[in-house]
């Protein structure tokens, strides 16, 4: 399983200031702890980055590889600035990834640059229009992203498809139909395709305490389904690995001695799964 | 071989909850079975339409409904009374929306007049409703819940931003509570739980996930209801057994359908049949839904809504 450190986000205040500052020190140190804890790539998300988008992804690629011996996943929207990361990232710590290429025309180019500098590329399983509703429809569209990628000269074995993680609070069904499709994913070639997951998107929006309770035993589901890869908190996920037994051993139907972590799991598992209807409070029902 | 219909039977049952007190209470729930199934299981309370009244003359209605009130509709005891007595309605829906302050900003003291004054007229059971401004709503509800005690009102509505308050008055006074949140099923859930969590008992709760008119956001109103019932049957969960209400005068008799008169829309035809028509169609979707509660306006409308639930009881 690859995670894929999702902490240098734009979205964070600290890392945000950092980036504007061009403040090498807590991106950094946010790396480094980042593969300490078992991150095997890092996500540099630099948000649309409009203006300036190009330096800032160099910045981004050339301090985290100063640093962490690990290749890094370029997470925006504008092109040049995928383009700039690339021409500076450290190939000799593994090859980057692309986040991402979609069924969006506007998004296509981004395989010519996958095929360009032998990147790899995670493909989100959307259109242009709505999301997709099911887990077959996110099927029809990776086919649609992998007789592209083909076109574009991506080879299928580059190419990480991605079934859109959606918010439990909002979206509950689309928790087990992201199961379904990581699962399907797989059948769709031989070797299996690759697959990735935006992960912690599943509790946006739910009490913080909550938070890593759904992202771990999410992950699990989907590490159970055959997941590759997930961009997601590299500490939480080295938690879930440690806790993966104990959930085998609920969804076997064993009696855990820790009665409390029994609950946790059971009740979480219902959630995902869409057995028992999503509230903030489910835990304390 | 004979015909056997398949039937579906189903973990949960609607809460049954009783409203009112003495020979003209009302209950409502029950069922164990998807609204009307009662084929495939019981089904043993009839939904309930209560009437609208207000505690201020209806200014803000379309001519057309308010003139079914013409004569009684300045006197919320006359009002409650004709509703009572010559609509046959089995309960009455005061809704307190002089108390809002942009309308008339009737005190609390005032709304406690009103709603003492028409209990003493009438036996059916009681709906007391703010007018939906989550801060004024409190301290009025708070008094009017006391000065109904022990008549089993139902108080509404509770909402994320107010609930503390008006559940303890509720609870206080021995009313049913009405749990109101917007067209989010999983909201509705956390706000019935976190009402039950202060020691109000879930099976006094009335849930209301919003309601919207015909053409008008419906669709989503009954998909929220459907979803609730369906939690509550085939996942038995208990924070989701409630009997639900449609609101359903208040959203219809504002839209275009039901306030453009004939000259502007000659088109759509007659304008009192349409608004009846709106606001009876409106209804006849919850009811499908799964709405045990509906609050109505026009007297044709809920007649032609009980002419529905006469066939399919």
């Amino acid at each position: 399983m690859l995670i894929i450190g999702e902490k240098l986000s734009i979205i964070a205040k600290r890392v945000r200031e950092a980036m504007m500052k061009k403040d090498k020190g807590p991106i950094q140190e946010i790396a480094m702890r980042q593969w300490k804890e078992g991150a095997g790539m890092i996500d540099a998300n630099i948000g649309p980055a409009e203006d300036g988008g190009e330096d800032l992804m160099q910045w981004m690629v050339t301090t985290i590889q100063e640093v962490v011996q690990l290749p890094v996943c370029l997470d925006t929207t504008n092109f040049k600035a995928i383009e700039a990361g690339l021409q500076v990232h450290n190939n000799q710590w593994g090859r980057p990834l692309i986040n991402s290429t979609s069924n969006d025309p506007e998004r296509f180019p981004i395989l010519e640059l996958g095929a360009r500098y032998n990147s790899q590329v995670i493909g989100l399983t959307v259109g242009k229009g709505g999301l997709p509703a099911d887990a077959e429809e996110r099927c029809a569209i990776a086919a649609e992203i992998m007789g592209r990628a083909m076109e574009y000269g991506v080879p299928l074995e580059d190419l990480y498809l991605d079934p859109l993680v959606l918010q439990i609070a909002t979206s509950q069904d689309h928790a087990r139909h992201v199961i379904k499709a990581i699962s399907m994913f797989q059948e769709m070639n031989d070797p299996p395709m690759k697959t990735v997951v935006g992960l912690s998107n599943i509790s946006n929006g739910c009490p913080k305490a909550l938070r890593p309770i759904l992202n771990k035993y999410y992950f699990i589901l989907l590490a159970d389904a055959g997941l590759t890869s997930a961009i997601a908190d590299s500490h939480e996920m080295a938690e879930a690995l440690n806790e993966r037994a104990l959930v085998a051993d609920v969804l076997a139907g064993k009696k855990l001695s820790d009665a409390d972590k029994m609950t946790e799991i059971s009740k979480t598992l219902d959630v995902i799964m869409g057995r028992t209807l999503y509230a903030h409070s489910y835990l304390e029902m | 071989m004979a015909f056997t219909p398949s039937k579906e039977t189903y973990a949960g049952r609607v809460y049954a909850v009783t409203l009112g007190t003495g020979d003209r209470a009302v209950t409502v729930g029950g069922e164990n079975v998807l609204p009307f199934h009662s084929f495939e299981g019981e089904a043993p309370n009839r939904p309930l339409v209560a009437m609208e009244i207000q505690d201020v003359p209806p200014s803000d209605w379309p001519e057309n409904v308010r003139k079914a009130y013409e004569g009684v509709s300045d006197d919320p005891v006359r009002w409650a009374t004709f509703c009572q007595d010559k609509l046959k309605a089995g309960a009455i829906a005061l809704r307190l929306i002089g108390t809002h302050p942009d309308r008339e900003n009737r005190s609390a003291e005032d709304a406690v007049k009103t709603v003492k004054a028409v209990l003493a007229a009438i036996s059916v059971p009681l709906i007391i409703l703010g007018s939906n401004h989550a801060e004024k709503d409190t301290s009025v509800l708070l008094a009017v819940a006391e000065a109904a005690k022990d008549r089993n009102c139902v108080i509404g509505k509770a909402q994320e931003a107010n609930y503390k308050t008006i559940a303890a008055a509720a609870m206080a006074n021995n009313h049913k509570l009405i749990a109101m949140s917007e067209l989010d099923i999983n909201l509705s859930k956390q706000l019935n739980i976190l009402i039950s969590q202060m020691g109000f008992d879930k099976e006094k709760l009335i849930t209301d996930p919003m309601c919207s008119a015909l053409g008008y956001g419906l669709e989503y109103t009954y998909s929220v209801m459907e979803r609730i019932r369906l939690a509550a049957l085939t996942q038995n969960d208990v924070t989701m057994q409630q009997p639900l209400l449609g609101d359903v005068g208040m959203y219809v008799w504002k839209v275009k359908e039901t306030q453009a008169p004939e000259s502007d829309m000659p088109q759509w035809g007659s304008a009192e049949e349409r608004g009846i028509l709106w606001e009876a169609e409106t209804a006849a979707a919850l009811l499908i839904a799964g709405a045990e509660v509906l609050i109505m306006r026009h007297p044709k409308a809920a007649e032609a809504v009980e002419k529905v639930i006469d066939e399919l009881v």
